[in-house]
């Protein structure tokens, strides 16, 4: 708002002040420093090992004893099956709670206010967690699918509900009353309201949200430890009850593996789990970038 | 009313019908998906608890509560059991204490000089990165702290003793994982504080640090302190680099150079295999897992209420 | 700034493409030199087995591409567990069928069959710094036995390196376990418990191989693929200092910890031609296989035995 400085219009009359002033200054732009140096090194020290070992071989083969063979192709191919289950499960249930909520429940009913607590305290319950109950629901207890690819899908849609939820009602919410009130005038049901005008102008948020939720899936490792197949697959998977082996779980095999080889291909599989990353980040943004409505 | 939407309406939706009997049932219908679509949170935290307390009540009936709650031998898969869970809690404690000490004050520092000090531009640059990188997944700290972090930087560079599996590189890299997350939220609410504030602090003559410290500090609390706990339950929750970096061996004691075995890592290391449903070992993974939830849902709810007892409401 | 948006987005769009395309590229389960065989092999059990099985599931699957097998590491008892529940086809085992393993196996209904595959010592491992050459059975006892409290290697014997003892080694699911404390401590399961344990010998191998005090024992396959970071020490089970070589464990000199390997199969398995062709290639191609694992093979003899046994137990199975 002001066009001068305030800092620099008052005049500073002590000299220790200057100081104080100076070193409180570096010393939080030290850690900024540090933050971003230590992030900095990481990344560098993964791209230097991983980016040599990514090549076409690499993403083609399977995993292997010996260590110049071994390939992500199962674990690539399985992470792609557990994303497209996540999906196909969080989209409609995903939306439709958040439509629920923010459409039509009364937020003064003791239930509602239930719901909506309940989805804040899932968002922060440990990963592990989710292992444990996909473990006890889906692999073995009541559904005893096993140590499939539709447990494992759904374990981790379960784990990022609360995200595409969180998300979609923002979504839901930026969208203005007038807009719903005008459909209402004109004579549609609710349903109708949310069905053609809502929904529609809430998309973008919707599918934002979805992604981000996709990316955090994507790198889950714990869930996957617990619900995952055997530490040795090597053939992709072919359908939902079949095993399966994932980019973290393979990550994190290989780097169990003491042979120097191994921690550079586990390096180059992080490479290609980053790559997808950025790619759906970049969807993202590119999505709420081109979709964005000013209303 | 009637005749009117449905001459309006009829363009458009034939499929539904025209009776206003059968439009309010389609309606009733989809409201009803939809409550059934919210219910499955509901269902996932019931099944979640169920999962867990059910084994927990079968592992008791086996291991006395008081001997799990006090016990400070935790060696449950041996020819002669201990079940004393402390060490466990004693493993995330200590590694939760090392990331914290090191996530809060660098990761308030840069909230702090990015919501005051930084130029717009730069600020616009490292925010959006500070938010990638709280996305990086946890594999990849686990890769670094085994392959880098303690073979050339703690050992090499500070020619510290400690062991391969050590609390101190987990503690420091699951600090440097959940720092981005302290430091983006916690700028959030620093940038959120009115310009009003901070201007009048301005005319009655502070500097732009004691503007910082007594003036948008405060005033951002509640919102920090949502981010330290929002930090705090991500590391006591984080398996993957307690498990890689810390090693297995339950232990006593803050000797950070050795080997400490986390909650979240026993989980993992002991659900990887496949032990047979309704063994011990089967239930001390429900036990340990209960603990877990109740402690990190304790720590949730306790931020909730202390963000909305603090929380300065503006205009 | 909207071109170098487009232009991140097509970056970005390119590498997602070029992974799907190569997998796409490649068959995953249609032809191209198969021999027909489809379906799946469920494998399961010891940690020392696994190289073995891991290395004949990758040469046959090359060979079928239709077949596809999952091996697992869960321990040789876990995966006796598993096996008697009728949950896998082929059990890998570093020691043999137990009393209680076998009622189970009768009591779930399972017939099966043992057929030796290979020849395993196990080596007992010191960080590359911790010069020990050489350690009795006694020696052994006292460091490892249940109420050992050596804290330090020259405890045992002041000609010993000062050193504090960091132990590593298999956790109780495993047959190694299950041999080692037997063996040397007299008692299966007796053990001390301050020791980091795993099913996973590769954890073992880093272990020791990062701890200046490291000391810990797996199979003898795991040493030879990590020589570089290790130092082997020989065993004196009272006729001398005994370094494990191929030989020594082949022809069983290397006592008293020198035992075969086993695979326990499932009738009702080798009744699928599968399961039927993938023993056979085991037993068939051992030297090939094994060298591949870097695993002591079978000698000519054991060899011929076992593939007797294999067709024997197919003969049952029909």
């Amino acid at each position: 708002m002001s066009a001068v400085d305030p800092v620099a219009a008052i005049p500073h009359s002590r000299r220790g002040d200057r100081w104080r002033e100076h070193g409180f200054r570096i010393a939080l732009l030290s850690c900024l420093g540090i933050a971003i140096g230590m992030l900095g090194v990481l990344l560098y020290e993964v791209g230097k090992d991983g980016l040599g070992a990514v090549n076409a071989d690499f993403l083609t083969s399977f995993a292997s004893a010996n260590p110049q063979r071994a390939g992500i192709q199962a674990a690539l191919m399985g992470t792609l099956w557990l994303m497209a289950v996540c999906i196909v499960f969080i989209v409609p249930v995903g939306v439709a709670s958040a439509v629920y909520l923010e459409e039509y429940a009364d937020s003064r009913r003791w239930w509602n206010r239930l719901i909506e607590v309940n989805i804040q305290n899932l968002a922060a319950v440990p990963s592990i967690v989710y292992g444990i109950l996909g473990l006890a629901f889906l692999v073995r207890g009541p559904l005893s699918l096993g140590r499939v690819v539709l447990a494992g899908g759904l374990t981790l849609g379960l784990l990022v509900l609360p995200v595409v939820i969180i998300a979609s009602r923002e979504a839901i919410r930026a969208v203005p009353t007038s807009i719903r009130e005008g459909a209402m005038a004109l004579g549609a049901t609710q349903w109708q309201t949310i069905s053609r005008q809502v929904l529609p102008a809430a998309v973008p948020g919707m599918a934002t949200g979805t992604i981000l939720a996709l990316s955090r899936a994507i790198g889950e490792t714990a869930p996957l430890i617990l619900v995952g197949a055997a530490t040795f697959v090597a053939f992709n998977p072919s359908g939902l009850t079949d095993s399966f082996t994932a980019l973290p779980l393979q990550i994190f095999s290989w780097l169990s593996q003491p042979q120097a080889e191994f921690k550079t291909r586990a390096a180059g599989a992080i490479v290609v789990l980053f790559a997808l990353l950025l790619a759906m980040n970049a969807v993202a943004i590119w999505l709420r970038n081109r979709f964005e409505r000013k209303w | 009313m009637e005749a009117a939407s449905t001459t309006i309406a009829a363009g458009g939706v034939e499929a539904l019908g025209l009776g206003a009997t059968r439009r309010r049932h389609g309606e009733r219908l989809i409201r009803l998906a939809l409550f059934g679509a919210a219910a499955v949170s509901i269902l996932t935290t019931v099944g979640i608890v169920a999962s867990l307390l059910g084994e927990t009540v079968r592992f008791f009936r086996e291991v006395p509560v008081v001997d799990f709650l006090t016990g400070t031998e935790w060696s449950p898969l041996f020819s002669d059991p201990k079940f004393g869970v402390l060490p466990l809690v004693n493993g995330t404690l200590l590694i939760s204490a090392i990331a914290l000490l090191v996530a809060i004050p660098l990761g308030l520092g840069a909230a702090v000089y990015l919501s005051e000090y930084a130029r717009p531009g730069v600020r616009r640059v490292v925010k959006p990165t500070l938010e990638i990188l709280a996305g990086v997944p946890t594999v990849v700290f686990g890769f670094f702290a085994l392959t880098f972090f303690t073979p050339d930087v703690l050992r090499g560079v500070f020619g510290l003793d400690i062991q391969i599996f050590n609390a101190l590189s987990a503690g420091i890299v699951m600090g440097i994982m959940v720092l981005p997350t302290i430091a983006s939220i916690s700028e959030d609410a620093m940038t959120a504080v009115p310009g009003a504030l901070r201007e009048g602090a301005y005319g009655l003559g502070a500097s732009r640090r004691q503007v910082s410290v007594r003036v948008v500090f405060p005033a951002a609390l509640s919102g920090i302190v949502a981010a330290v706990v929002l930090g705090a339950s991500r590391v006591v929750g984080e398996t993957v680099i307690a498990l890689i970096a810390a090693g297995s061996l339950p232990n006593t004691g803050i000797r950070v150079g050795e080997s400490y075995e986390t909650m979240t890592a026993f989980i993992a290391a002991t659900g990887k295999g496949d032990i047979p449903t309704g063994s011990l070992e089967y239930k001390t993974i429900f036990a340990v897992g209960m603990l877990l939830f109740v402690s990190t849902l304790l720590l949730n709810l306790l931020s909730i209420r202390f963000v909305r007892r603090f929380r300065e409401v503006y205009e | 700034m909207r071109s170098t948006r487009i232009a991140l987005v097509l970056v970005a769009c390119g590498a997602l493409g070029l992974g799907v395309a190569a997998c796409g590229g490649n068959d995953s389960g249609g032809g191209g030199g198969g021999s027909g065989l489809s379906g799946k092999v469920t494998v399961d059990g010891s940690s020392t087995v696994f190289p073995l099985a891991q290395a004949a599931a990758e040469q046959f699957q090359a060979a079928n591409k239709d077949v596809q097998i999952t091996v697992g590491e869960s321990g040789t008892g876990g995966g006796f567990e598993k096996f008697c529940a009728g949950e896998t086809d082929v059990s890998d085992a570093s020691r043999p069928i137990e009393p209680e393993e076998i009622a189970a196996c009768k009591k779930g209904g399972v017939t099966y069959g043992e057929v030796q595959v290979a020849n395993d010592g196990i080596a007992i491992v010191t960080n590359k710094d911790l010069k020990i050459d050489c350690l009795t059975t006694g020696q052994l006892k006292q460091l490892w036995s249940k109420d050992s409290k050596i804290s330090n290697y020259n405890q045992i014997d002041p000609s010993l390196p000062d050193a504090k003892v960091s132990l590593f080694g298999p956790g109780t699911d495993s047959g190694t376990f299950d041999f080692f404390t037997e063996t040397i401590n007299g008692e299966k399961g007796n053990t001390r418990k301050d020791y980091q344990p795993s099913e996973d010998d590769n954890v073992t191998v880093q272990g020791v191989a990062g701890d200046k005090g490291g000391l810990g024992y797996f199979g003898f396959s795991y040493f030879e693929a990590n020589q570089d970071k290790l130092n082997l020490v020989a065993v004196d089970g009272g006729q001398g200092c005994k370094a494990p070589t191929r030989d020594d464990i082949q022809n069983g000199t290397y006592k008293p910890l020198a035992r075969p390997l086993f695979m326990y199969a499932s009738s009702k398995a080798l009744a699928r031609p599968e399961v039927k062709a993938f023993l056979e290639q085991v037993v068939n191609d051992n030297q090939a296989v094994a060298d591949a694992a870097q695993i002591v093979p079978l000698t000519s003899a054991q060899a011929a035995t076992s593939k007797q046994a294999l067709s024997d137990l197919e003969a049952k199975a029909g």
